[in-house]
């Protein structure tokens, strides 16, 4: 099961972070700090997987931003880097082209787009072209209920 | 309505192009949100940032409060503060609006209002009350989204006490028409599994139904559950093998839509799902194995693509091949399959390629020799976590012969390491090798030196303590015992002199005790060098109060005589004026035996091997205090319980009198009647502290010496094993067989093959022959008969030492039969160990008689009487025997319980009686006793033996006891006795004042025909325990009873948890072991009742509460309830 996933960048700005099991307020904050001192301190040629307690983090750059999953010990890590990449893919899709900055400007879409994708903790949807279908849904429910809202009312 | 959204959510993709979507990030950047965020980027300053953060905070929580603010606006709104929350500034006047948000607003509002909900708060979050609400009507919408986004919202927090409130709506989703509505119900009632199990366990026919499903997300929705519950019981789920074989065959076979492809390997993630549910199905269980041994090999075919996504699949077939029932072919297919991880190029896939070894090396060692080169390479990798998990894979080959290697890697590796959990994990592994396997005492010690300053204060607490405990029981030789301690206390010695102040607490501790403990072994170290070293212990800021507690402890065990007490005095003075009453109460104690040597060797004797101390739970030892404390006008004590009733009592009119106190007038009471005197408990909490804490040793890391090898290449081991063991363990292991030296070669002869070897090479190839040394091709020998390879040098004694076993079996006798043992004796036992330097002979010889003779007396006496004449009637035997007895252990009697036991008087022989004490003797006399239990009564039988040749003519016992009321059955005066012939008088006891010990002391005055007068004293010591009977009651007279009794006690005892009813199993024994009545039991609670002799009732209520017994004792007598818990914890303890 997952338990948390964090975006950073290398500056070690927050972007987004997803908690699957209850935690407070300061060990977030902790658990944030950490994640982003030991994954930024890695060295290059490093792999990708690191202990923190009793969990697994897997970690991944994608240009200047950081993906940080957190694992239980009997999983898979390799499947793990792959959540990551599968999220990547579906921001690209849903974004075109994905950078950081929409992620930063549209961080509440991030944020669907991986409840579409994750949820309690397993993968929900594996299959790309569903979750896009279902966020888009949703967009489009946007888009159809703010034209309604804003039509006049005559 | 719902008829229109789905059509138009199904249309729309065609209508809308895609385009359109990120236009919405053009959109949002002119928003106010992005406003913000560029103004945040052009700041140069964190004081700006916050400057501007608190600026935008207070505009928004302006807005939120504001009337007029539409939801709209609000969805803004929410959407900044959440931004600012996730930079470290709190928003917390936003959290409601965000509720109000998810009730109130429309779709997308919603689903922001939801989203803002789900990080804000936390599942304990009050607020979230206010949600259950809001979730429970949008999971009645009619609106798909709306329901989507309440799933969503219930499986990523939500209250679990609220859980059943919504749980009725969740299932009927499972039977929703949309399939991502079933999916998101499965995965909800998943997390509600998880967090609170009980609450769905009625529906697990459905999550077959769901298993079923024809949409395949919704199967691997139900998976997530099922791997759950089969990782708790997989023996329930044993049917559903074939179903997930044929699921996983279907996905291996490309059967699912080409839409679950991932990089073109069908589903993934379900694979692996299966894969995991399989190994938990397969393992130790050979007819389900054999079900999934064809879609393995399937599965191992099929993942051909280089891709991570193939290997995170073979990963996990791996695992399931090796944990399941193992198949030759599938094995080797894996081991090959490992080796592509090991020599693969990419530094992940390696990295799982040690994984996989050191999950396969305790079965499979061979491979770990044949990548022996690659994992030297790793455990130079500049990347730590692949060094550290090359240390794990090293452990689990570790040996007797590698170990200093390894253990060299593995401290290397500790020096550099900055985390401190690895440094934890690591340090427990090094100290487990360091005990397990250690070459020699230098190497012992000094590992563990250096164990303790890399480990500094966050280890585990259970490894210094396992090595206190190792040092203090010693070993197999009792001069390597005095080696290792020398070497210990020279090498702390030496330490101390050079920089204490560098080293961690936990070491100083240890370093401290074993000084106190054992400087005196080195004869020529004066104790004023150690006390002035530790001394300055003291005197350094960084010492915490608690390692100064143990310094001042160490040094009170040394202060002897000359310097010592005038540093001692120093010392004390300095903290008898602390503030930390701790400190201040060691420093108490220092000053005290400092000055009185007596005390201090009666205190703190030396030379003792370490004494079980029985606790005495009641603290009987206090009564003395207690009285005095009580005649001196203190309040009594009362139970927290019941003052509690008191004071609930005091708040309503209080109807009845006053309840009886305790009688002030105690008459004082002798500290030496008690089963530990209060001595004994101070040097308990001097010495034996340390010792006591911990017995785990190690225990929460991996134990190899008691893992078996189940299985090999060749197949299923386990029928074999015992026999190849014994083969193996006599091949020394220096000595090789021919196929082993063969192997051996094989391992070596790699180093000659690459004859231009360049040098870093050829250092490599020396420290893989010292790391992989004893692993040869025969190491499948070594690895398994590694739980004996070599002697094991410390190995540790059976737990307990002989003496403590001699008193605990005395002590479990005592309650197993009727009859009891000598108490008396265990006492001695104790007592001498102490005085005695030998503590270990006297309680070992003494065992074996004590258990004939009870042997014996529960055989029937009818048997016994012409044995006991044939014995009888050649006295002087006996009396060589006596007098032989005598000699070296002065307690030694001759058995002669045999012959004893048929003096009884007629009328008793038939009843149970203890054990035949000897009491006390001199030249001329023999006195033994024992208690015969009648149902109404307890009757004392002295048996005086007159081991001279000439008669005794008047024989007087005068009895006496502070407890015990003591009426004769025959008068004072015993008679004569002729010479070697036994004088037989009994008294009948009944309890004045109870204690969990009562004792008699006696004198017998006799007189020759020619000579003085002359007399012996003797005590007798029973406990309360055979005063004991039954009290047959009927519910109702007990229920009027219980309210009539002011005494009470309540305790909560150990279950006897192995039984199905254990409160039931608990009060049989009870029963049996206490004689008590069980009244009724009834559901959870039990009554219970029995009477001290004569007629003094005393009443228990028990009841099961959280894994426990929870013991209510009422009687009118004071103490009696106490004394009752005493006797009834130790009777459930030594079940």
């Amino acid at each position: 099961m997952i338990r948390f996933l964090l975006l950073f960048s290398r500056q070690g700005k927050l972007r987004l972070q997803k908690w699957f099991t209850p935690m407070t307020e300061r060990e977030k904050k902790k658990i944030t700090r950490d994640m982003t001192t030991m994954v930024l301190s890695r060295q290059p040629r490093s792999c990708n997987f690191l202990y923190w307690k009793d969990l697994k983090i897997i970690y991944k750059r994608y240009a200047s931003l950081y993906f940080c999953l957190a694992i239980e010990n009997g999983d898979n890590e390799l499947i793990a880097l792959e959540v990551i990449h599968r999220y990547v893919e579906l921001l690209d899709k849903y974004f075109g082209n994905v950078c950081e900055l929409d992620i930063i400007f549209n961080f509440e879409k991030a944020y669907f787009i991986l409840d579409e994708f994750l949820m309690g903790g397993e993968i929900q949807e594996t299959s790309k072209q569903m979750v896009n279908r279902s966020i888009e849904a949703s967009d489009m429910l946007q888009e159809t209920m703010e034209e309604y809202m804003s039509k006049p009312a005559f | 309505m719902s008829d229109v959204v789905e059509k138009t959510l199904t249309a729309l993709p065609g209508l809308l192009s895609l385009d359109s979507l990120p236009g919405s990030n053009k959109l949002s950047s002119s928003s106010k949100l992005g406003n913000l965020i560029r103004g945040i980027t052009e700041l140069t300053s964190k004081h700006e940032e916050e400057k501007l953060i608190q600026r935008e905070l207070t505009s928004i929580k302006e807005q939120v409060s504001s009337p007029n603010t539409s939801m709209r606006q609000m969805k803004e709104l929410m959407v900044r503060a959440i931004y600012c929350e996730m930079l470290g500034y709190e928003a917390s006047f936003s959290y409601i609006h965000a509720i109000k948000l998810a009730q109130q607003g429309t779709a997308l509002e919603k689903r922001v209002g939801y989203l803002a909900v789900s990080l804000f708060l936390n599942e304990s979050h009050e607020l979230l009350l206010l949600l259950v609400n809001t979730v429970l009507k949008d999971l009645q919408s009619t609106n798909l989204i709306e329901v989507c986004m309440a799933l969503t919202v219930v499986s990523q927090m939500f209250p679990k006490d609220m859980i059943p409130a919504i749980l009725p709506l969740v299932e009927e989703k499972l039977n929703h028409p949309k399939e991502i509505i079933r999916r998101k119900a499965v995965l909800a009632l998943y997390k509600f599994y998880l967090i609170a199990p009980n609450q769905v366990q009625h529906i697990h026919n459905k999550f077959r139904k769901a298993l079923c499903d024809k949409d395949p997300g919704v199967m691997t929705a139900s998976l997530h559950i099922y791997l759950q519950l089969i990782e708790e019981n997989p023996e329930g789920y044993k049917d559903l093998t074939t179903s997930f074989v044929t699921i996983l065959k279907q996905v291996v076979g490309g059967k699912l839509p080409m839409d679950f492809n991932y990089h073109s390997v069908p589903a993934p993630w379900l694979q692996i799902q299966l894969l995991r549910i399989l190994c938990l199905l397969g393992k130790n269980d050979q007819s389900t194995s054999e079900i999934m041994y064809e879609v393995l090999d399937e599965s191992l075919r099929r993942a051909e693509i280089n891709h991570n996504i193939t290997y995170a699949i073979l990963f996990e077939c791996v695992k399931c091949i090796y944990t399941i029932h193992p198949k030759s072919e599938l094995l080797e297919k894996a081991a090959k399959c490992i080796g592509n991880f090991v020599l693969s190029p990419k530094i992940n896939l390696k990295y799982l390629g040690l994984k996989a070894l050191t999950y396969v090396v305790q079965q499979d060692p061979k491979l770990a020799l044949q990548h022996q080169m690659t994992i030297i390479e790793c455990l130079d990798h500049p990347d730590l976590i692949i060094k550290r998990e090359t240390l794990e894979l090293l452990f689990r080959i570790t040996n007797a012969q590698n170990v200093t290697v390894i253990v060299d890697k593995m401290l290397e590796f500790l020096r550099i390491n900055k985390d401190d959990y690895t440094t934890i994990d690591l340090v427990g592994k090094v100290a487990e090798l360091a005990e397990k396997y250690a070459p020699d005492n230098e190497w012992f010690i000094e590992t563990m030196s250096t164990v303790f300053s890399v480990g500094g204060d966050t280890m585990q607490p259970d490894i210094p303590n396992s090595f206190l405990k190792l040092l203090s029981e010693g070993f197999d030789s009792v001069e390597e015992d005095r080696k290792l301690r020398l070497f210990a206390v020279d090498s702390y010695v030496s330490l101390l002199q050079g920089e204490p102040g560098k080293l961690p607490q936990r070491f100083l501790q240890v370093i401290s005790w074993v000084l106190g403990e054992y400087s005196c072994l080195r004869a020529d170290l004066e104790m004023d060098t150690v006390l002035r070293l530790l001394a300055k212990l003291l005197d350094m800021k960084t010492t915490s109060s608690e390692t100064k507690s143990w310094v001042l402890m160490a040094m009170t065990k040394l202060c002897e005589g000359g310097a010592g007490v005038s540093v001692a005095r120093g010392v004390s003075e300095t903290y008898s004026s602390s503030l930390d009453t701790v400190l201040r109460q060691r420093a108490q104690e220092l000053q005290h035996l400092s000055q009185d040597p007596e005390l201090r060797a009666q205190v703190l004797p030396r030379h003792t091997g370490l004494e079980p101390l029985e606790v005495d739970s009641s603290l009987s030892f206090l009564d003395g205090f207690v009285s005095e404390a009580l005649a001196a006008g203190a309040a009594p004590y009362k139970p927290p319980h019941q003052r509690q009733e008191e004071l609930a009592q005091a708040k309503a009119l209080s109807l009845e009198p006053y309840g009886l106190s305790l009688p002030l007038s105690m008459s004082s009471c002798s500290i030496t009647d008690r089963q530990s005197p209060t001595l004994l408990s101070i040097s308990s909490g001097l010495s034996g502290n340390s010792n006591d804490l911990s017995h785990k040793g190690g225990s929460s890391s991996l134990k190899l010496d008691g893992v078996k090898r189940v299985w090999g290449r060749e197949g299923y081991l386990a029928q074999r094993e015992p026999a190849e063991v014994s083969a193996h363990v006599e091949v020394p292991s220096t000595l090789r067989s021919p196929s082993q030296q063969g192997g051996a070669d094989g391992s070596h002869s790699q180093t000659p093959t690459h004859t231009p070897t360049p040098e870093p090479e050829l250092e490599k190839q020396q420290l893989a022959s010292s790391l992989f040394v004893g692993l040869g091709s025969h190491s499948s020998v070594c690895l398994m008969g590694k739980s004996e390879p070599t002697p094991q040098r410390f190995r540790r004694k059976a737990r307990s030492p002989a003496s403590s076993s001699g008193a605990s079996e005395n002590i479990s006798n005592s309650l197993v039969s009727p009859p009891i043992t000598v108490d008396t004796l265990m006492c001695n036992n104790l007592l001498d160990s102490h005085i005695t330097s030998e503590p270990d002979v006297s309680p070992l010889e003494q065992t074996p008689p004590l258990s004939q003779g009870l042997a014996a007396a529960n055989g029937s006496c009818d048997e016994e009487l012409p044995d006991s004449d044939v014995k009888g009637s050649s006295p002087s035997l006996i009396g060589d025997d006596a007098l032989v007895a005598a000699d070296p252990a002065p307690h030694e009697e001759p058995p002669k319980d045999l012959l004893l036991s048929s003096y009884l008087p007629a009328e008793l022989s038939g009843l149970s009686h203890s054990e035949i004490t000897p009491l006390s003797s001199d030249q001329s006399l023999d006195l033994s006793a024992c208690h015969v239990q009648k149902e109404g009564d307890l009757v004392l039988v002295v048996f005086i033996y007159n081991s001279s040749d000439s008669d005794i003519q008047q024989i007087l016992l005068e009895l006496d006891s502070d407890e015990l009321e003591v009426s004769c059955e025959c008068d004072g005066a015993v008679g004569g006795a002729r010479g070697h012939s036994v004088a037989v008088c009994q008294y009948s006891l009944s309890v004045k004042r109870p204690s969990v010990h009562v004792e008699l002391v006696g004198t017998v005055s006799y007189q020759f025909p020619v000579g003085t007068p002359q007399s012996v004293q003797f005590s007798y010591k029973l406990p309360l325990s055979s005063f004991i009977r039954p009290l047959t009651l009927s519910t109702e007279e007990y229920g009027t009873m219980w309210l009539d009794f002011s005494h009470d006690t309540k305790q909560n005892l150990t279950l006897i948890s192995d039984d199905p009813e254990p409160l039931a199993a608990s009060l049989s024994v009870l029963k049996k072991k206490l004689q008590l009545h069980v009244v009724e039991i009834i559901g959870m609670e039990g009554i219970v009742a029995c009477r001290l002799l004569q007629d003094q009732p005393c009443l228990m209520h028990c009841r099961l509460h959280a894994g426990t017994l929870a013991v209510w004792l009422r009687s009118p007598v004071p103490d009696l309830p106490d004394c009752l818990m005493y006797f009834c914890q130790r009777a459930l303890q030594e079940h």
